[in-house]
């Protein structure tokens, strides 16, 4: 069997994680510290990142493909003349890391005459050579690829016996292994775990021309293998039969067989009425919509104008937020951003700029309390220390302001998913991530799910099809009217949150329990062509 | 700063040079097939919000991605260190990923030499692009917003790529293109107003930013106090940007594979796909060719394949579908890769204002934005309109308007087609604008 780590370049990597390696990183980076101050930087960092991934495709009983891939070389950021300069290279030798030094400072100087004001870094703490890793049982790299692909096959066959007609099942596994050094003295080393086993299973009504794909109810986890072990403890069973959630493992052959029944019933499942009704949405389902609603409004460049060009700017300006009395949702409503959170996507020991992670509230009792800032923004909001979410998503990437894992608090009185749907007279109970769609202000958006269930009179009355929500981010939250309890809480994330420009992914979870909305518009979406 | 770019560009290979590195790798192989794919970059940015620029940086990379096979077990590796050792130990990781890999019924070996045709999208002056030529352009956009009382968010992109591949059946082939892309946002300092453009050439000569910046801060200030009409059906002129994101995913959507198995909108009741029906009005002809000269494209997929200029949609009707290699040999038909972008057909002597003047009552869409799938189905999707939304009647803008939530399908869309206009270049294809009768507004956005 194939040890660690499954990817080329096997002698260097190993160097890199020795101690020995850990001074060769130290030395590269003081080269491009010196060779930037020189060049005029009053301030410079470095990032030497070898990013490594491992995705495996299968799909029913084949294995379409095993891709590794590790990209390795060094980032730097400079100010000079109050500007940023940024540049990188994969020549991770002197001569290379000195030409992009100069390089980054030579950028810098030329874009200084366009900056109206100098960047402002808000102060952070020299901690010396520290380092932080991704809390994991088994590495999921280190996992022999046969008994991977043992699994996602085993959950394939078992979605075929229940009458899929197809599935596609990827595993992906991220390993990012990131030196930060600074000119204000900080020397961090972290080792990033992150997985994401998903899938979907596809139904064909062949007569009437129809399908469905029912998507998987995993998560993506800031775990190692240990996710797939599907424990018993971490099942959640739905209100209906046959719907089984799950929270910190996950059991992808169940899910698989679960979701070719269940995309089969889709397929007869009743067209939803359109109107107004009270929405019951689960974990998984609320991940997305509290990353779009909140997530993404509260990022302090967005606010500023910084992506107006791209993602857009916010509904969440700063004048809102400086009254103190800016009802983003109704008085239960609490929203916090944390980059601590065990098993998250998000969580780290120090963002991309050296500053240590914290958790942060955003929403309290309703009220706009805060935004996520990184160093270069915070001043702009009154505070003196910065967030700490700040990251790029490779060595050749700048780093900026990226959304940490934001959750919705649990409620505190004992509450529970069937007492939720009793209290419902007309209502949708939703589950999964599906289509979503916001505008660049955070204002209007469209999401829909995986499996949509009729609430009628406090009790389930069956599967429903063509579902999709429309709605206000304002009006939305204020319609929040109960929360269930931290026994019903748990993550749902996004793997590839895009922004910036050039594009940037990065990884991030939502924590919550299940909630609910009232007198949201749901709209038909079923069209014929 | 010439000099400088010179020396970065050693991330990209030419022929001779990547013939060398790429044979050396396959010399390495003790499997029973081989491919590599080498590609490398040089990039440079500028970014630039609130008048003032916010990011800008050059990289370069260059990677490699070996595939080993033994009969239909294969295993790939992806890195971007080059030194003998790396490449060894690469291509024996390769090997052994391979040998633990199941075999997999549907791997199809390396592809013989094939046939390109010749294509330039290569340009020098794009390639020696300096930062303060960036600088330069973001000045030229920055200085306009200012004087007219706008906030400026722009980005522009220069880059040199090139690609390679070599297998061990003796395929060999090279490509390199430059392109440069700019867009720009204008936003009034009041926020009641903007305006948005965007332009992408191979040539950096073709970029005038000044010029797209301008349309950018009329658009903003004619976009101010937007009215409120109801959500319903309306008639719209759609200008490139505001269609390409939904004609794109009705192209890209033209998979055999999937339509065969009966998950597509292209797959037909009872079996089968659409291949040869009428899809769209007949005045609709989507065609593929990597040689036109104003969207240049690689003339070979990853995979070695051949991209040839081809009809999509001819007529309205569906005259190819893309096969990858392993459902062609089932189908007995020939793969067709996917193009590196699309052309459609429109009038070449009807304007965008034409399309305005010959409307009576409807909506000028200049952009759409967040475009999802909705059902894959009917090929329905939503997103919103942005950046510059218009009332149009009696042949004129009357005013702004506030931007919608739309759920459209494409194959509607173009059933609904009144019009077209000269096409332009968007994002690496050429569309043009279009008027679309009963196209499909669902809510209002507060969105500006």
């Amino acid at each position: 069997m194939l040890t660690v780590p499954l990817l080329g370049n096997i002698a260097s990597l190993e160097e890199m994680l020795e101690p020995v390696a850990l001074a060769v990183k130290k030395e590269l980076a003081d080269i491009a510290l010196g060779t930037a101050k020189k060049a005029g930087a009053s301030y410079v960092d470095v990032r030497i990142g070898r990013y490594l991934n491992q995705y495996l495709f299968t799909r029913e009983d084949k294995v379409q493909n095993i891709v590794n891939t590790q990209s390795f070389g060094i980032g730097i950021r400079v100010i000079a003349n109050g500007t940023w300069g940024f540049a990188a290279t994969n020549t991770v030798n002197e001569q290379g890391i000195k030409e992009a030094a100069m390089n980054a400072v030579a950028i810098a100087k030329a874009n200084s005459s366009l900056q109206d004001e100098p960047v402002v870094l808000a102060p952070v703490k020299s901690h010396g050579e520290v380092s932080w890793t991704t809390p994991t049982e088994r590495k999921a790299l280190e996992v022999p690829i046969s008994e991977k692909i043992e699994l996602l096959l085993k959950a394939n066959q078992a979605a075929m016996d229940n009458g899929a007609d197809y599935i596609s099942n990827s595993l992906f596994q991220v390993n990012e292994q990131k030196y930060f050094a600074s000119s204000e003295g900080s020397y961090i080393d972290q080792d990033v775990h992150r997985i994401w086993p998903t899938f979907n299973v596809t139904c064909i009504d062949k007569e009437n021309g129809g399908f469905y794909a029912r998507a998987a109810l995993s998560s993506p986890m800031g775990m190692g293998y240990e996710y797939l072990a599907g424990k018993k403890e971490d099942k959640i069973y739905g209100p209906i039969e046959g719907l089984v959630m799950y929270g910190n493992t996950y059991d992808i052959v169940e899910d698989a067989s679960n979701a070719a029944l269940q995309a089969r019933e889709y397929l007869k499942a009743k067209s939803v009425d359109a109107g107004k009704y009270d929405l019951v949405l689960e974990p998984n389902h609320m991940g997305l919509t509290i990353h779009e609603t909140v997530g993404h409004p509260l990022e302090l460049d967005r606010v500023l104008g910084y992506e107006a060009n791209y993602a857009g700017t916010s509904f969440a300006t700063l004048d809102k937020w400086a009254t103190k009395e800016f009802n983003y949702g109704s008085k239960i409503v609490n929203l916090f951003a944390d980059k601590t959170q065990k098993l998250s996507l998000g969580a780290v020991g120090y963002d991309d700029e050296g500053v240590q992670t914290k958790e942060w509230d955003l929403v309290k009792d309703g009220i706009l309390v805060n935004y996520q800032a990184i160093r270069d923004q915070v001043h702009i909001i009154d505070q003196k220390e910065s967030h700490g979410c700040c990251y790029a998503d490779s060595w050749n990437s700048v780093q900026f302001q990226r959304m940490p894992n934001v959750s919705l608090a649990a409620g505190q009185a004992t509450y529970s998913v069937e007492d939720m749907i009793k209290d419902v007279e007309k209502g949708v109970y939703i589950v999964g991530r599906g289509s979503y769609s916001i505008d660049q202000q955070r204002y209007n958006f469209q999401f829909g799910g995986v499996l949509f269930y009729e609430i009628e009179n406090g009790e389930i009355k069956g599967m429903l099809r063509d579902v999709a929500y429309q709605s206000n981010t304002q009006e939305f939250w204020n319609s929040c009217s109960k929360i269930c309890d931290k026994n019903d809480y748990r993550f749902f994330g996004s793997f590839f949150d895009g922004k910036g420009q050039p594009g940037q992914i990065s990884a991030v979870s939502h924590g919550s329990a299940t909630t609910r909305f009232d007198n949201i518009n749901v709209i038909n979406t079923g069209r014929k062509i | 700063m010439i000099k400088k770019q010179k020396k970065n560009i050693m991330s990209l290979l030419n022929q001779e040079e990547a013939k060398k590195i790429l044979s050396k790798v396959i010399d390495l192989s003790k499997a029973e097939a081989i491919e590599v794919n080498i590609e490398g970059s040089k990039e440079g940015n500028i970014r630039y919000a609130r008048n003032s620029v916010s990011t800008a940086g050059e990289t370069s990379n260059i990677s490699m991605s070996i595939q080993s096979s033994f009969g239909k077990k294969s295993g790939a590796v992806t890195v971007n260190e080059f030194n003998d050792r790396t490449l060894e130990e690469s291509v024996r990781m390769s090997e052994e990923l391979a040998k633990f890999s199941p075999e997999n019924p549907e791997f199809m070996p390396p592809l013989e030499q094939q046939k390109y045709l010749e294509s330039n999208g290569f340009y020098e002056k794009t390639a020696e692009v300096s930062p303060e030529y960036r600088a330069k352009a973001a000045l030229s956009s920055i200085a306009p917003a200012k004087k007219n009382g706008i906030t400026a968010a722009g980005f522009m992109e220069d880059y040199s790529y090139f690609e390679a591949m070599m297998n061990s059946a003796g395929l060999y082939a090279y490509s390199k293109e430059t392109g440069i892309d700019f867009n720009v946002t204008m936003r009034t300092e009041d926020g009641t107003g903007s305006g948005w453009a965007t332009r992408d050439f191979n040539d950096i000569n073709q970029l005038n930013a000044a010029e797209a910046s301008q349309i950018a801060i009329d658009k903003a200030m004619m976009s101010r106090e937007a009215k409120a009409l109801e959500p319903g059906k309306y008639t719209v002129i759609l200008e490139p940007a505001a269609s390409v994101g939904l004609i794109r995913n009705m192209v890209y959507g033209m998979n055999a594979r999937s339509a065969d198995e009966g998950r597509s909108f292209m797959a037909k009741k009872g079996g089968g796909n659409k291949l040869g029906e009428q899809l769209v009005d007949e005045r609709v002809n989507i065609y593929c060719d990597p040689t036109n000269k104003r969207v240049p494209g690689q003339t070979w997929s990853g995979d070695g394949l051949a991209r040839q200029k081809m009809d999509m949609i001819r007529g309205g009707v569906a005259k190819n579908m893309f096969y990858g290699r392993y459902w062609a040999e089932k189908s007995g038909v020939a793969p067709v890769a996917y193009p590196s972008g699309f052309i459609m057909d429109g009038d070449e002597n009807t304007s965008l204002q034409d399309l305005i003047k010959s409307t009576k009552k409807g909506i000028l869409v200049t952009r759409t934005w967040y475009i999802r799938t909705v059902d894959p189905q009917t090929l329905l999707y939503t997103g919103l309109t942005r950046d510059g939304t218009f009332y149009v009647e009696n042949g004129e803008i009357k005013y702004p308007v506030k931007n919608f939530r739309f759920n459209e399908s494409p194959i509607i869309m173009l059933n609904n087609l009144e019009a077209l206009g000269r096409p332009e270049r968007i994002s690496g294809n050429l569309i043009p604008p279009m008027k679309i009768n009963d196209f499909t507004f669902s809510s209002l956005s507060d969105a500006i």
